[in-house]
């Protein structure tokens, strides 16, 4: 054990450690453990599918959808986790600043891929506005970034209803009176987005057995995943990975840690706003007070169904997740009826399982923490015992 | 340098450090409204009797938000927990057959256990993840409410005056208490001014009700368990020096926390005149934690005092914001100015440091 005194003290170490004594057994065990969202979800959804009745090629179709939809909102995430900001519930800042872009498009009747990138390259300014102010509040209540992005998600949802219905056409321009409410100025409670509607999804579509791949929009999540392994590998990736791992030791190391902590937020704001667009491209119109309410929760509940945590994420956890994740909310309602002959409860259940995963992360990470904690603490007693034994 | 820096002070900028900015603009804009509401042309008396109805709905589930905030486990983003062993309490004792006064009492007594069960298990989850409270009781309250509204269609409940109309399975989105228990505090001792031409009317049972709550908990604040929760709250590792069961103190806080919100969701109700079920209780978190904190408590420092000041801050501005704003400027503004105050409270207080946590 004297070996032990030089090496530094920290959880990889002890995790080591505990593999190399651990039996097979254990260690399958803890394989469970680790997966034990993931491992739950491919029970429910095996035991739903059949149940709900619908056709494999429905499913599909349906899956793939979503996952050209969703992917790259849930990828906007994985950067704040990085940095040690964990679940970035601010996400949806961007989705606002998204939504704003997109009615601005629509009164100009920009249409087509040409207004779902003009839309994106408005919303830029607003998502980095909004992620800045997020970041500076966030390096302000170090250690509760997540309430606080949480709680930041329903304080800009008001200054955003505040602009879109008073200021928007009486204060902001607004051309078309089809999209102001009638009563002058405001924006109506929908957003038409006909003539933009999956302009992603069919650009370079291909059917395959009634299966429709939109594969613009699996090469744009490539081009996300591929950007976010190259920016691991730079310098600001790295200086991201440090502060996540010990903000002091960072700091003690030249790393600015609050302008990356900002940087790594207003990086993710910026994605999400374009996650946003993408989305609503494909669904072609959206509730202008709502759409940006539950994209937070849902993204999140997705990632940590693909096996995530608070404090680790990768882009495989993003596609399990949403398969798993998805799959089980398309087949829930349906084997809802099944089982009970009351569609409410599968509706409820779903929700319920969504919000259910959620909390079961985060106390997960919680008592983790603090394991961590007392386990460095007992570490450390006991090197310093030992090398009291040795003068 | 800086004792002349100190000097230079404006004696605002000291109200502003002692008061806090936020709750000033916010006192400040109420005060704004009461002098605007007889100019609008709306009766003042009527917007004095709306608001102290509101703080006698509303001012025990703000005062749940104390004993945790005492103790150290932050604002308590699980009071849905507290408000479903309300919900439980109240819809039992209706289908026991309880009616009027009765039902009350009633709705109290049978909260109180499921009250106490879920408080528990609360707080043995919270004792586990000291530090990350705030954000795990936020979702631990979303997942029990939604769990809820499953129970709420699966629990065979009877009595045709709260199950669902056709199918007589499931409870009701929202029932009235007419023949339950509406209105028995408010009604009590009820003072009406309107035989003498102002329309003022003072619910005084429950302001009493509310009174003996409050009293009781600044009572127990100053006995020894109450003592030695301050102690946890300020100074978690003094405490534990000094011979309290952290743990222990901690659990005996959030069950208080919890059954306050059974107590207060079944008093809202009472004032209220309904009882909303499914995804109501949710409603129910932000405008307590938001009223305590513009009352001036922060995330580990919370007294009556605050409670009431706060209450009346944030029912009066949700109350006379709609009738005045909207007579002055001609658009309903109300429900904006209330997301944003509620919310931006939170996130003030948030940021702000905060010494004994961690």
């Amino acid at each position: 054990m004297s070996s032990n005194k030089n090496t530094p003290l920290g959880q990889r170490n002890l995790e080591s450690m505990h593999n190399y004594a651990t039996p097979l057994g254990r260690r399958i065990l803890e394989l469970v453990r680790n997966y034990a969202v993931p491992i739950m979800f491919i029970i429910i959804c095996a035991v739903c599918i059949p149940l709900s009745g619908f056709s494999t090629s429905y499913l599909l179709n349906e899956i793939i959808t979503r996952m050209g939809r969703n992917i790259f909102l849930i990828l906007s995430l994985l950067i704040p986790i990085m940095s040690g900001m964990g679940l970035n519930f601010g996400m949806t800042l961007g989705a606002m600043a998204g939504q704003i872009a997109l009615i601005f498009v629509t009164d100009w009747q920009i249409w087509g891929i040409p207004g779902v990138v003009l839309a994106m390259i408005l919303s830029v300014p607003l998502s980095a506005l909004l992620g800045l102010m997020c970041g500076k509040l966030m390096n302000m209540a170090k250690g509760r970034e997540m309430i606080l992005g949480y709680m930041m998600n329903y304080f800009v949802g008001g200054l955003y209803q505040l602009v879109v219905l008073y200021f928007m056409a009486s204060i902001i321009p607004i051309k078309h009176a089809s999209i102001r409410l009638p009563r002058g100025f405001g924006i109506r409670t929908t957003v038409n987005l006909t003539n933009m509607r999956q302009c992603l999804d069919n650009e370079l579509a291909i059917f395959y057995n009634g299966v429709k791949i939109p594969v613009l929009n699996f090469i744009i999540i490539a081009v996300l995943c591929l950007f976010i392994v190259w920016f691991r590998r730079t310098k600001l990736g790295q200086d991201m990975r440090a502060v996540g791992q010990d903000m002091d030791v960072a700091q003690a190391a030249g790393i600015n840690v609050d302008r990356t902590r900002i940087i790594s937020i207003i990086i993710s704001t910026v994605f999400a706003g374009f996650g946003q667009i993408i989305y609503l491209q494909n669904i072609g119109n959206f509730p202008t007070y709502t759409a940006h309410s539950q994209i937070g929760m849902f993204c999140i509940a997705a990632l940590l169904v693909g096996g995530a945590s608070v404090e680790k994420a990768s882009i495989g956890n993003v596609f399990l997740g949403v398969i798993l994740f998805h799959t089980m909310f398309i087949v829930a309602p349906k084997a809802g009826v099944a089982i009970t002959g009351d569609a409410m409860i599968g509706e409820y259940f779903r929700v319920f399982v969504s919000y259910g995963v959620i909390t079961m992360a985060l106390i997960m990470y919680e008592i983790k923490k603090r394991r961590a904690r007392s386990q460095g603490g007992e570490l450390l007693a006991l090197a310093q015992k030992e090398g009291g034994a040795a003068s | 340098m800086s004792k002349s820096e100190q000097l230079q002070q404006t004696r605002f900028g000291q109200l502003v450090n002692t008061y806090g900015l936020p709750r000033l603009i916010i006192t400040g804009f109420l005060i704004f409204l009461f002098i605007m509401a007889p100019i609008t042309g709306s009766d003042l008396a009527t917007q004095i009797t709306n608001v102290i109805n509101r703080f006698s709905w509303n001012a025990v589930l703000v005062l749940a938000m104390v004993p945790m905030i005492h103790s150290g486990c932050g604002l308590n983003f699980g009071i849905p927990l507290g408000v479903l062993s309300g919900l439980l309490g109240g819809t039992l004792a209706i289908e026991m057959g309880f009616t009027g006064p009765m039902s009350f009492v009633m709705a109290i007594v049978v909260s109180t256990p499921f009250a106490i069960l879920f408080g528990g298990g609360y707080g043995a989850l919270l004792n586990r993840i000291k530090g990350g409270e705030m954000m795990v009781a936020t979702y631990v309250g979303f997942s029990s409410v939604s769990f809820m509204c499953i129970m709420w269609l699966m629990i065979p409940y009877k009595n045709p005056s709260i199950v669902m109309a056709y199918t007589g399975v499931g409870l009701r989105s929202m029932f009235a208490l007419d023949s339950f228990y509406a209105n028995v505090l408010s009604k009590l001792f009820e003072i009406d001014l309107n035989p003498w031409g102002i329309n003022l009317v003072i619910p005084t049972g429950s302001l009493l009700f509310f009174a003996l709550l409050a009293f009781l908990m600044w009572a127990f604040l100053h006995t020894k368990t109450g003592t030695a929760m301050t102690a946890v709250g300020s100074n978690p590792t003094f405490a534990k020096a000094s011979g309290i069961n952290v743990d222990r103190i901690r659990l005996l806080s959030v069950i208080l926390s919890t059954w306050l919100g059974a107590i207060g969701i079944i008093v809202y109700q009472q004032g209220f005149g309904f009882v909303q079920l499914y995804t109501a209780p949710q409603n129910m978190t932000m405008p307590a934690v938001a009223a305590v904190l513009i009352g001036g408590a922060s995330v580990n420092k919370a007294s009556i005092s605050n409670v009431i000041i706060g209450t009346l801050l944030f029912q009066g501005l949700v109350t006379m914001t709609p009738t005045v704003i909207t007579a002055l400027i001609h658009t309903d503004v109300s429900e904006v100015i209330r997301i944003i105050v509620s919310n931006g409270m939170v996130v003030y207080a948030l940021t702000r440091k905060t010494e004994g946590l961690k």
